[in-house]
């Protein structure tokens, strides 16, 4: 059983109200900071905790938080990500509807730690009960004299807001996320400068994850090295896995980061297997953003070793056969999926969300989306694979914002990994739209290759 | 602060983008430019075409870049080392991003306005192929009229904002702008209303394509016919330097001064844009220079006789019928 640090008492009655969470140690680590802390300590143990963002880069959110620009006389802020529109991550969500204190109480220990008076939580528009939710929360912490003028006496003033977005997938990247809570067009802006430096009404800023500011709570209650403890290698800590796809039990799960792929698809504390006796065809391990993986390469790494979920195992191989943690949304397929429909399913989603602005993306989503739809419906050609894996090369790296990599990633590798299943669907494209190619050879034990 | 940019050593002031450095060069390293203006503040960075490689950061910090970079939005640091032509991987990613603007452009340079001095054409033509992968239906939209003198044709658009900048900060309101994401994305006027402002035809010069054409030119010539001419006038809105295109006798066509990179010196105004159509409105100051590679310097060669012709009457008069003959097309 592994260690539960976020969701810990989320099967608590009540945990969503202030008196339950405060009952249960909840606001402990607001005392701890704002009373026995300073700012530059509480930086000081994040970094210790090696907490990487969860919102799907990875970066060490102690780096960016020390890179945050601190001129005399200017505003900071603190800006939460709660713009969760990744196709199967919704870990976030979870998080906000059944213990949103846990959040504010992260948001207030982080703006007291940056030297943030004023915050915002950033909401995806789709997300109105959230809203609610939040706000009375933030009302009730308010009440309490956790929030506004002089929290517990230390002096120090929050002010925190809620602010729903309009429901746009970029509007996740943090720029396009300052422009969108400025009233503006959600268009990512150019870096540099970075947010750090320039961000929100042109002041300092950070822009973290739902998850990664509720995870500085466990780390200021228990100090940065013993969160280090948890987890395996540079990945520490606990992540919030949100489960989805064809599996028996599918959900939010809270994992210590290092479990192998095998236990959390398998187990019964986890998934507890696929559902309906069915086998595991393929995995796309952390958001529909990054490269999708056939089960037995998911399972073990090229070197034949079981894959951890953890950010290095999953990305070892890198491109070729590797993928990401991302920002956690396990989507489990089995046998019965078809990777071309769910690769023309992403590519239809990236080309309904890009923002226009930069051409590559713009029109280069859209094509790979017509010729994707061209497979599935049976009128592909065999030369559309090399021009997909073209066009994405051409898409990937050359735009302003990472979304063009996140159109290309998943379509270049379901080319890469089930080439065969998308030239059977041009070489029997009447059969292909009456039945699924099924799991051929994407489950067997992986050759070991010889080395001399 | 020194940076070299295909091996071409230039030293330039702090804060100058790469665009602008390899401008001061000049030559074949300057990189296509089809979204950034240097008139308009906030500009480029859009279209991708400018991509460069950054070979070595600065003098202090060597690591190359590991993307290739926007030049028009990526400041100059001291000791800087740039590859635009001289590097494959640019030249392949430029081919790729104009194979992208093309693919919803209709192509219908026979009868398009901006046809000879379009800079998708010499984009196209520069860089791109000869036939196109894409086998799919182009989007298309609907002409819009902004205003009665600016017509927008949306289906021409490749969305490099420029018109947006322009219309920005030319007015205190905002009247222009983008609706809708993606490739359905449009420009458009908040609700079709007209962009109504002393200097709105500028988003006519500014549109590096024929979306945005002036509908007292429409269809009236194609420009290589015209004969361009730079004249001035006393105006009390602008600086009143134009650039008249004349067809025989009549100035069919006025626009601002446009430089090398196709960008206007100075913002002129509706009145003398639309309004002032004669030469009695202008002092001529003389005909413009037009570089010999573009297409409207085609029909303005100066009448330079053979030497066998020189010393012959007879052959004199009939070289003299034919040029009156074909210059009169």
């Amino acid at each position: 059983m592994g260690r539960k640090l976020l969701l810990e008492h989320i099967n608590v009655p009540g945990i969503n109200t202030f008196d339950v969470y405060r009952s249960k140690g909840g606001y402990a680590s607001v005392e701890k900071a704002l009373k026995t802390m300073s700012p530059e300590a509480i930086v000081e143990e994040v970094k210790k905790s090696g907490l990487r963002g969860r919102g799907g880069a990875g970066f060490p959110t102690g780096m960016k938080w020390s890179f945050l620009a601190k001129p005399e006389g200017v505003a900071r802020y603190l800006v939460c990500n709660g713009d969760e529109s990744e196709p199967g991550t919704f870990k976030d969500r979870y998080l906000m509807t059944y213990i949103p204190h846990l959040l504010i109480e992260g948001m207030i220990v982080s703006s007291f730690a940056l030297g943030a008076s004023t915050s915002y939580i950033y909401l995806r528009g789709e997300m109105m009960p959230q809203v609610r939710i939040l706000e009375r929360a933030i009302a009730e912490a308010k009440a309490k004299g956790f929030l506004g003028k002089n929290i517990l006496g230390t002096g120090y003033d929050l002010e925190l807001y809620v602010q729903p977005g309009g429901g746009a997938y970029i509007c996740g990247e943090e720029t396009a996320l300052l422009e969108s809570l400025e009233g503006k067009r959600g268009n990512p802006r150019i870096k540099p400068p970075f947010p750090a430096i320039a961000g929100l009404y042109g002041c300092p800023t950070v822009v973290n994850n739902v998850e990664s500011i509720a995870a500085v709570v466990p780390i200021i209650n228990e100090g940065g090295d013993e969160y280090a403890k948890i987890g395996i290698g540079r990945s520490t800590g606990t992540k919030l896995i949100s489960a989805g796809g064809n599996l028996k039990k599918p959900g939010v799960y809270e994992i210590e980061l290092g479990v192998p792929v095998e236990e959390f698809i398998y187990s019964d504390e986890y998934c507890g297997g696929i559902a309906n006796g069915k086998r595991l065809k393929a995995v796309v391990a952390g958001g529909s953003s990054v490269p999708i993986l056939p089960a037995n390469l998911i399972l073990k790494t090229i070197n034949n070793e079981a894959r951890l979920m953890s950010y290095e195992s999953l990305s070892d191989g890198g491109f070729v056969s590797g993928t990401m943690l991302g920002s956690g949304g396990f989507i489990a397929y089995d046998e019965d999926a078809c990777i071309v429909r769910n690769t023309w399913n992403f590519a239809r989603f990236y080309h309904h969300e890009s923002c226009g602005q930069c051409s590559p993306c713009r029109e280069g989503t859209g094509w790979m989306e017509k010729v994707l739809h061209r497979l599935e419906y049976g009128h592909g050609k065999m030369s559309d694979m090399d021009l997909l894996v073209d066009v994405s090369k051409k898409i990937e790296g050359n735009t302003i914002c990472p979304l063009g990599d996140a159109a290309a990633w998943p379509v270049a590798s379901a080319i890469r990994h089930f080439r065969d299943e998308f030239e059977w669907h041009v070489t029997n494209a009447s059969e292909a739209t009456s039945r699924n190619y099924g799991i051929a050879h994407y489950a067997d034990p992986l050759k070991v290759v010889e080395t001399a | 602060m020194k940076v070299t940019i295909d091996g071409i050593t230039v030293d330039v002031e702090p804060g100058t983008s790469i665009l602008n450095a390899a401008r001061q060069i000049g030559g074949d390293i300057v990189p296509p430019a089809m979204c950034y203006y240097s008139k308009l503040a906030g500009s480029g960075g859009k279209c991708r075409t400018c991509l460069v490689k950054v070979t070595k950061g600065s003098e202090k910090d060597p690591r190359p870049m590991p993307k290739l970079v926007a030049s028009c939005r990526t400041g100059v640091m001291d000791g800087m080392e740039v590859q635009n032509i001289t590097s494959p991987e640019v030249v392949e990613a430029r081919k790729g991003v104009v194979e992208m603007l093309l693919i919803n452009h209709p192509l219908d340079c026979p009868v398009c306005d901006q046809a000879g001095e379009c800079h998708l054409q010499d984009l196209g033509f520069e860089h791109g192929a000869a036939k196109t992968r894409y086998e799919f239906d182009r989007r298309t939209f609907e002409k819009i009229d902004i205003g009665d003198k600016i017509q927008l044709h949306m289906t021409r658009c490749i969305l490099c904002y420029r018109c947006v900048f322009t219309a920005d900060q030319i007015t205190n309101t905002r009247l222009h702008g983008i609706l809708n994401r993606g490739d359905h994305s449009e420009i458009s006027t908040y609700i079709s209303k007209a962009v109504d402002n002393d200097f709105s035809g500028n988003v006519i010069d500014v549109c590096p394509v024929g979306a945005l054409t002036d509908k007292t030119f429409r269809f009236k010539n194609r420009v290589w016919f015209t004969k361009p001419v730079e004249a001035h006038r006393d105006c009390d809105k602008c600086c009143g330097k134009v650039t008249l295109w004349y067809k025989g006798e009549d100035v069919i066509r006025v626009t601002g001064r446009k430089d090398v990179y196709g960008e206007v010196e100075e913002f002129i105004c509706n009145t003398c844009r639309f309004d002032k159509k004669k030469t009695a409105d202008w002092v001529i100051e003389g005909p413009r220079k037009v570089s010999h590679q573009s297409v409207i310097s085609a029909n303005h060669y100066e009448f330079t006789p053979l030497p066998v012709v020189k010393t012959n009457p007879v052959l004199q008069a009939a070289n003299k019928d034919q040029f009156e003959r074909e210059t009169r097309l």
